[in-house]
């Protein structure tokens, strides 16, 4: 409250102000007039993305030449959403996602913090190699795996002694478990804390498990708020992957859903309020689970150091 | 409050979790299913289909009719969404896990057959005789693949718009010239009535780009290939016709008939009175019809050889992979009937391929407000080259013609295509089997 009134009474004053007072206002005004900007760039397909949703096609394309594009103006309903229901099972890939997406998430902090957990805390020969070996694998993209993995995954046994994986929730979820980032954002984090910690355990009797769970992991919060979003967002976007090795509707994920509105022939054409609604349907939840964490998630990014 | 709601949500998922967990390591039954089980073969039936409600409710009936009609087979039907179809099907291939019967896209079923995924249909001659021939794919002298219906190329326009810039209403018989639609551009242009005279959905991409352009080559007497032995493009892709072709085609864009990259719903353009000719397919009739009442289907133009459009759609056929070919052949058979092509293309709006069928679809009757489109197909159709080489040869088109469009060398960019394509067919020792 004191500095809004020093801020007013500064700004009341009648004496000349200086220079230097003048550029500060400049760089401050323009300092927000670029965050205005960004704000319009990153929030303006959004709000087209919701508006559009309950848009028909026409009117959708009719306003895109005004600002009209970004208002809920005309033709309004819910008739997209509606629409969208009787076309895709939502609430089945909803859920599919969710399962695939929590379970990687979860399996994949455990299977990486337990790897890195090696390689930062146990001394073995050729740690430094396997680390390096880890950190190579990050160049590869996944494109260029896709291929040879579907023949690992339809090679190997399934757990009812079957062959292959192919149409399962496991194909869509093991292969994604290790990930050489996760694995190196954790490596470094264990490296900050004290190796201290562990001797004055190990002198109490515990051993490395107890270590890696009593000790290490709880004092690895941020690394693990890092790495449960950084694992989320790719598991709830995958398309190529589902794709390629699911081929029963009741186990295909949200990303896929996408494609059951755009037709090239038939008189359905492209249902692009469809789209939008349905686009609308799969961000949300992710969007809100982003703001709702928004702050734990910028503080484990500050405090894990992972900057862009 | 964020300890409960994070408690809340744990609870939900591991509730969700363990209803899932039932299921989580069992598999789903697309590539399971070819077993017998209780004397009963079962066949996988895959199409492209999902989100499509029309077509896959016409589809599913043929198959509820062919279950309840036999007891040896149960055909079970798998829907996937055409956007990523073909790659959901090339990754079941190269997992040697395809379904038992597919339906495919006509241009892609030569180059399937090749690869080996494909088996010959065989016994269906006489059936298939009465099909559209544009609707019956084959390679090799083997048929591979039919289908139920085609579509037709079309210039949509409204009777208004020809009637205020003095433009002579085409026909079948008397299609525009080049030099007349040239003309109707020009008018249309010189009124400032629409943001571009035409619209030929440059837009969109991928396949349309060959089976929308290609036959504006062909009617100035080009090609995308050489159709005597399918093995090279020089001289009908990089000749004076296809030269020309390319002029034209650059033109439109230069001269501002047309845009370089139109909005990703052309048909929604016109409706909206952005554009005064669409190029587009028979299946924008029946949004169009909706909102325009004085629509008018035009033929295609006749740019010197004649008036052309692409030919083939989806298609049915079987893999060679099906454990039960003779159960796959007794299925195709069956869903072969006038019926099924009728009820198909009723669901669809799309050309029926048989005569039989088109007297059954209303509108598609002779006279019928579509029988226009079946005569297109029957009196223009080309169709695209049918060699395992037309992905490659459509990917090359496809870069060629942007090039030419955004300003590019014409003559240069056509050699290059010719050239890279040559050089694919090479690679491929010329598809030889």
């Amino acid at each position: 409250m004191s500095d809004h009134l020093a801020h007013v009474a500064d700004t009341t004053t009648t004496e000349p102000r200086t220079a230097g007072s003048r550029d500060n206002r400049l760089s401050g005004a323009l300092v927000m007039a670029l965050r205005v900007l960004l704000c319009l760039v990153f929030g303006l397909p959004l709000v087209f993305m919701i508006v559009s949703s309950f848009k028909p096609d026409t009117q959708i394309f009719a306003d895109l030449a005004s600002w009209s594009a970004f208002l809920p103006v005309g033709d309004v309903s819910l008739a997209n959403y509606t629409g969208l229901m009787d076309r895709v099972p939502f609430v089945t890939f909803m859920v599919n996602s969710v399962f695939i997406s929590v379970c990687t998430v979860v399996l994949g902090l455990l299977v990486n913090s337990m790897a890195a957990f090696a390689l930062s805390r146990i001394e073995f020969r050729g740690q430094k190699v396997v680390l390096g070996i880890v950190l190579a694998t990050l160049i590869v993209p996944f494109e260029t795996m896709a291929l040879p993995l579907l023949w690992w995954v339809n090679t190997i046994p399934y757990f009812d002694g079957s062959q292959g994986w192919l149409d399962t929730y496991a194909v869509q979820i093991i292969p994604f478990l290790a990930n050489a980032f996760s694995i190196y954002l954790f490596y470094q984090y264990f490296d900050s804390i004290p190796k201290e910690l562990d001797e004055a355990a190990t002198v109490d009797g515990a051993g490395w498990f107890r270590i890696y769970r009593s000790i290490v992991m709880p004092l690895s919060g941020p690394a693990v708020a890092t790495v449960a979003i950084l694992t989320f967002l790719p598991a709830w976007n995958s398309y190529l992957w589902p794709l390629m090795v699911v081929q029963s509707e009741s186990l295909r994920p949200v990303m896929v859903g996408i494609d059951y509105f755009k037709q090239a022939t038939g008189s359905s054409g492209t249902a692009w309020g469809q789209i939008m609604a349905y686009a609308t349907m799969i961000t949300v939840p992710v969007l809100a689970l982003f703001i709702g964490f928004q702050r734990a998630f910028i503080n484990s990014i500050a405090s894990s150091g992972v900057k862009g | 409050m964020l300890k409960r709601t994070a408690r809340l949500l744990a609870t939900t998922f591991v509730a969700a979790s363990l209803t899932l967990s039932v299921t989580a390591c069992s598999k789903g039954g697309a590539t399971s299913t070819q077993a017998a089980s209780g004397g009963t073969q079962t066949l996988t039936l895959w199409t492209h289909n999902a989100g499509n409600k029309g077509e896959l409710a016409a589809i599913q009936s043929v198959v509820d009719d062919y279950n309840a009609s036999q007891t040896a087979y149960k055909v079970d039907l798998q829907a996937f969404p055409q956007d990523s179809y073909n790659q959901s099907v090339v990754a079941a291939a190269a997992a040697k896990k395809l379904p038992c019967i597919l339906d495919i896209d006509q241009p892609n079923v030569a180059n399937w057959a090749w690869a080996g995924y494909l088996a010959p249909i065989e016994g269906m001659d006489d059936i298939l005789s009465k099909y559209l021939p544009s609707t019956v794919a084959k390679w090799n002298g083997k048929t591979y693949a039919y289908g139920y219906y085609d579509v037709s190329l079309t210039w949509v326009t409204r009777e208004s718009i020809l009637k205020k810039y003095g433009i002579r209403v085409p026909t079948i018989d008397q299609p525009w010239t080049g030099e007349e639609f040239a003309s109707a551009l020009a008018k249309v242009k010189a009124s400032g009535d629409f943001t571009y005279p035409a619209d030929l959905a440059t837009g969109w991409t991928g396949e349309w780009w060959p089976y929308g352009y290609s036959p504006f080559l062909q009617s100035f007497g080009g090609d995308l290939i050489n159709r005597t032995d399918f093995s090279s493009a020089e001289g009908v892709l990089n000749g004076d016709a296809a030269v020309k072709w390319g002029e034209w085609f650059q033109g439109l864009a230069k001269d501002g008939m047309i845009s370089k990259k139109s909005s990703a719903d052309p048909t929604a353009d016109f409706i909206n009175g952005k554009t005064a000719f669409l190029w587009n397919g028979s299946w924008t009739a029946v949004p169009v019809r909706e909102k325009v009442k004085d629509v008018v289907f035009a033929p295609p133009v006749d740019f010197g050889d004649g008036p052309k459009v692409g030919g083939g759609s989806w298609t049915w056929g079987y893999s060679t992979g099906c454990a039960s070919p003779e159960g796959a052949l007794d299925y195709l058979k069956f869903a072969a009937q006038d019926k099924y092509v009728a009820k198909v293309a009723k669901d669809t709006n799309n050309i029926p391929t048989t005569d039989a069928a088109a007297a059954m679809v209303p509108g598609f009757e002779p006279g019928g407000e579509n029988d226009v489109f079946r005569q297109y197909s029957k009196k223009f159709t080309v169709m695209r080259p049918e060699t395992p080489g037309y992905p490659f040869l459509a990917t090359a088109f496809t870069k060629g013609a942007q090039d030419i469009l955004n300003g590019a060398d014409v003559k240069k960019t056509l050699d290059q295509m010719v050239a890279d394509i040559d050089d694919n067919q090479k690679a491929n020792n010329f598809f030889q089997q």
